[in-house]
């Protein structure tokens, strides 16, 4: 499973970003090979429109299997996000990146 | 002769003093009164008519025909609202991001995003006696209000003679919209109250006049309440002064039912006349 | 992080001088975020110092070079706004007409067009006299209000309310239903409606609410002016209770509004009775929602 959270920064430790377009970092984990990526979205805040849509697409190039966010996707981005057959878990806009992967593995997060 | 109503902000009596004016004034010529305040049209509450027409209004939007594109990308490229995107195997189109610039459309190689027409909003045509109300009404999530204040303002002056007083209800405010419906007026009234509110907005709409280069007077509405700093302000800058409604607690609740005022307010019809007799001077001097 | 947005839908309901009135109330333990940009006026109640100020640039220009152009007229052709009229046999772009699509910048066969971003005003950070902060902006005239410097002003707030520990944000919203509205809500916690006791007051509520709904933000409701229409005002109830927006409270038509505003106050430094009262239980019911 390859794994993307919306977050603040780009350690385990950093605290997860609740908004899902205009999220600041992807933190992309992947289970098989343990392996850490990550995207620095934040240009996306000079964006008036189209936010969501915009990072949706950006994230599709990851080919991951979950999104793990706050609130989740709006109506445009959430568009994009079912044409990818992403699986999105919501809820997760107040915990570190690491609790909120912990929370996903405890069956404790929200599908979307 | 075509008379815009606007305001720095809303909430000062800007669709009072407009659906009032029209109504009163329709007892003795015919007028035109269109609302252009898209997003909130409200004057239609105070208007009691037939509907004669309706139509809806559209805005072009591209459509994805699949068949023959290539999957270049082109599209995304030059879009610039971020509305048309490539995604694996297929392009989305994001129809409230759209602006119609049919840039994507005509710059395709392969002639796989034809514009089709998307419905923004509807407009509404009135009749009552001397009196002609027109609205239109921004669908809510469509985005664009200046498309449909400029179909608005076409109809309008497609179906009227240039001659007919024609009366614009114009959104709030000093950004776009104000100025799409606004920039082809010849006159403008700006409705004010006496509070500092009121004049912090009023100096906003004022500067807005004057970078239009368009001619206007002020009616203050409320008078009474607050402070004279808007008089002075007026006669500082040599601003005609048209008319004040008076602030009375009856206005409001007359105007929380929906009814004119001036039917049941004398004080109200006096100032109506002032604000006629202005306006017919300055058509007289301009010849319009 | 709590963030409230209070808003009304038409203007004239009183929002802003009930929002300067949380402001207050809220004293050191909230920042406020005035986002009716278009016509920001709370700084005439809360004396704002205007300590840092900052231009904000957004959306596109496009820009003519001259020496560039050969006439070809293929920028005019292409362009839906016909924002290029010739001038004294020179294309120029029209500023207050120009979309920024930028098609003519892409249609352009020796480049002479470049598309820039355009000044559309300014952001504020203010020290205001509760003792705390306040984020606030102007709108240049005939800017498009895209929603971008709403966005601005509020995370701007949000930053400083993060920096400074403070747990609420309240955010004077902008009217209409369109784009500045859509990004005054957007991460909204908790939404205020304004309304009054008026046919337009109660088209303008529904119609506002439907963006709400939307979001899927709660929403509770204040009825200003209650008293003016007592039919009105029970439809607003049953409007409330159908919709199950929480019922915050009913304030009666009063003309201490003005005075405060005239005095350059809050309504509640100023009326210390009734008034200042359901303010302070509005607030309390507000901020622990
Ligand atoms: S018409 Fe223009 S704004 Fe609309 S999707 Fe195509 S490029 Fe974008
Ligand atoms: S950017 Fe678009 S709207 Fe502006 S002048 Fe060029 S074609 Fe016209």
């Amino acid at each position: 499973m390859k794994i993307l959270l919306t977050a603040k920064g780009i350690e385990w430790d950093s605290k997860m970003d609740p908004r899902f377009g205009r999220t600041e970092f992807f933190f992309i984990y992947d289970e098989e090979t343990e392996k850490i990526e990550t995207y620095d979205n934040r240009a996306i805040a000079n964006e008036a429109h189209g936010a969501g849509p915009k990072t949706a697409q950006k994230m599709s190039e990851y080919n991951i299997n979950v999104l793990i966010t706050g609130n989740g996707p709006g109506g445009n981005a959430a568009a994009v996000v079912n044409q990818t057959g992403i699986k999105v878990f919501i809820g997760a806009g107040e915990m570190t990146v690491k609790e909120a992967y912990n929370a996903y593995k405890n069956g404790d997060l929200k599908e979307f | 002769m075509k008379i815009a109503i606007a305001s720095g902000k809303g909430g000062t009596g800007k669709t009072t003093l407009s659906t009032n004016l029209a109504s009163f004034w329709a007892e003795k010529t015919t007028i035109v009164l269109t609302d252009l305040d898209v997003e909130e049209p409200n004057s239609g509450l105070f208007i009691e008519g037939k509907k004669v027409h309706q139509e809806n209004k559209f805005k072009m939007i591209p459509k994805w025909e699949k068949t023959d594109c290539i999957l270049c990308g082109n599209c995304q490229k030059v879009c610039n609202f971020n509305a048309v995107m490539k995604l694996g195997e297929m392009i989305m189109v994001f129809p409230e991001l759209c602006h119609g610039c049919y840039a994507c459309s005509e710059l395709c190689p392969t002639k796989s995003l034809p514009m089709i027409p998307k419905k923004m909003g509807e407009l509404k045509y009135f009749k009552s006696d001397n009196l002609d109300f027109i609205e239109s009404k921004l669908i809510i999530g469509e985005e664009q209000a200046v498309s449909l204040i400029k179909q608005t303002l076409d109809y309008v002056n497609n179906n009227f003679p240039k001659n007919t007083i024609k009366i614009f209800d114009a959104p709030p405010g000093t950004s776009c919209p104000v100025i799409e419906a606004t920039k082809d007026a010849d006159l403008i009234l700006l409705v004010t109250e006496p509070t500092p509110f009121g004049l912090h907005d009023l100096k906003l709409a004022v500067d807005t006049m004057r970078k239009l280069k368009k001619n206007f007077g002020i009616i203050i509405n409320r008078f009474g309440i607050g402070d004279n700093k808007v008089e002075k302000y007026c006669s500082e800058n040599k601003i005609p002064f048209i008319a004040k409604i008076p602030n009375m607690r009856k206005i409001a609740e007359l105007y929380s039912t929906g009814n004119l005022l001036y039917k049941e307010i004398p004080e109200v019809k006096v100032q109506l006349e002032n604000i006629i007799t202005f306006i017919s001077k300055y058509q007289q001097e301009n010849a319009l | 992080m709590k963030e409230i947005v209070i808003i009304s839908g038409k203007g004239g309901t009183g929002k802003t001088s009930i929002t300067a009135s949380f402001a207050y109330l809220g004293d050191k333990d909230v920042i406020v975020a005035d986002c009716d940009v278009d016509a920001a006026d709370m700084h005439l109640l809360v004396q704002p110092d205007w300590g840092k100020s900052e231009n904000f640039h957004s959306g596109l220009l496009a820009k003519i070079d001259q020496e560039k152009c050969i006439k070809c007229g293929k920028c005019a052709e292409v362009c839906r706004w016909n924002a290029i009229p010739v001038i004294d046999k020179k294309y120029i772009v029209q500023p207050l007409d120009c979309e920024g699509c930028g098609y003519c910048a892409i249609i352009c066969p020796t480049d002479a067009i470049s598309m820039n971003l355009q000044n559309v005003g300014n952001w504020f950070l203010s020290n205001i006299k509760t003792g705390t902060k306040m984020v606030h902006a102007k709108l240049g005239i005939g800017a498009e209000n895209s929603g971008k410097l709403v966005a601005k002003v509020k995370n701007e707030a949000k930053a400083i309310a993060e920096k400074e520990g403070k747990e609420i944000i309240i955010v004077d919203g902008s009217p209409g239903i369109g784009c500045p509205v859509v990004s005054s809500l957007s991460g909204a916690t908790y939404v205020v409606l304004v309304t009054e006791p008026s046919v337009s007051g109660i088209h303008d509520l529904k119609r506002v609410y439907e963006l709400v709904k939307k979001f899927g933000i709660k929403a509770g409701c204040i009825i200003n002016k209650a008293d003016i229409n007592m039919e009105k005002s029970n439809d607003i109830h049953e409007f409330l209770k159908a919709e199950n927006i929480d019922f915050i409270a009913d304030i009666p038509y009063n003309e201490n509004f003005t005075k405060a505003m005239t005095m350059g106050k809050t309504i509640v430094e100023f009326d210390n009775g009734k008034i200042k009262q359901i303010l302070e239980n509005s607030w309390e019911k507000i901020k622990t929602k």
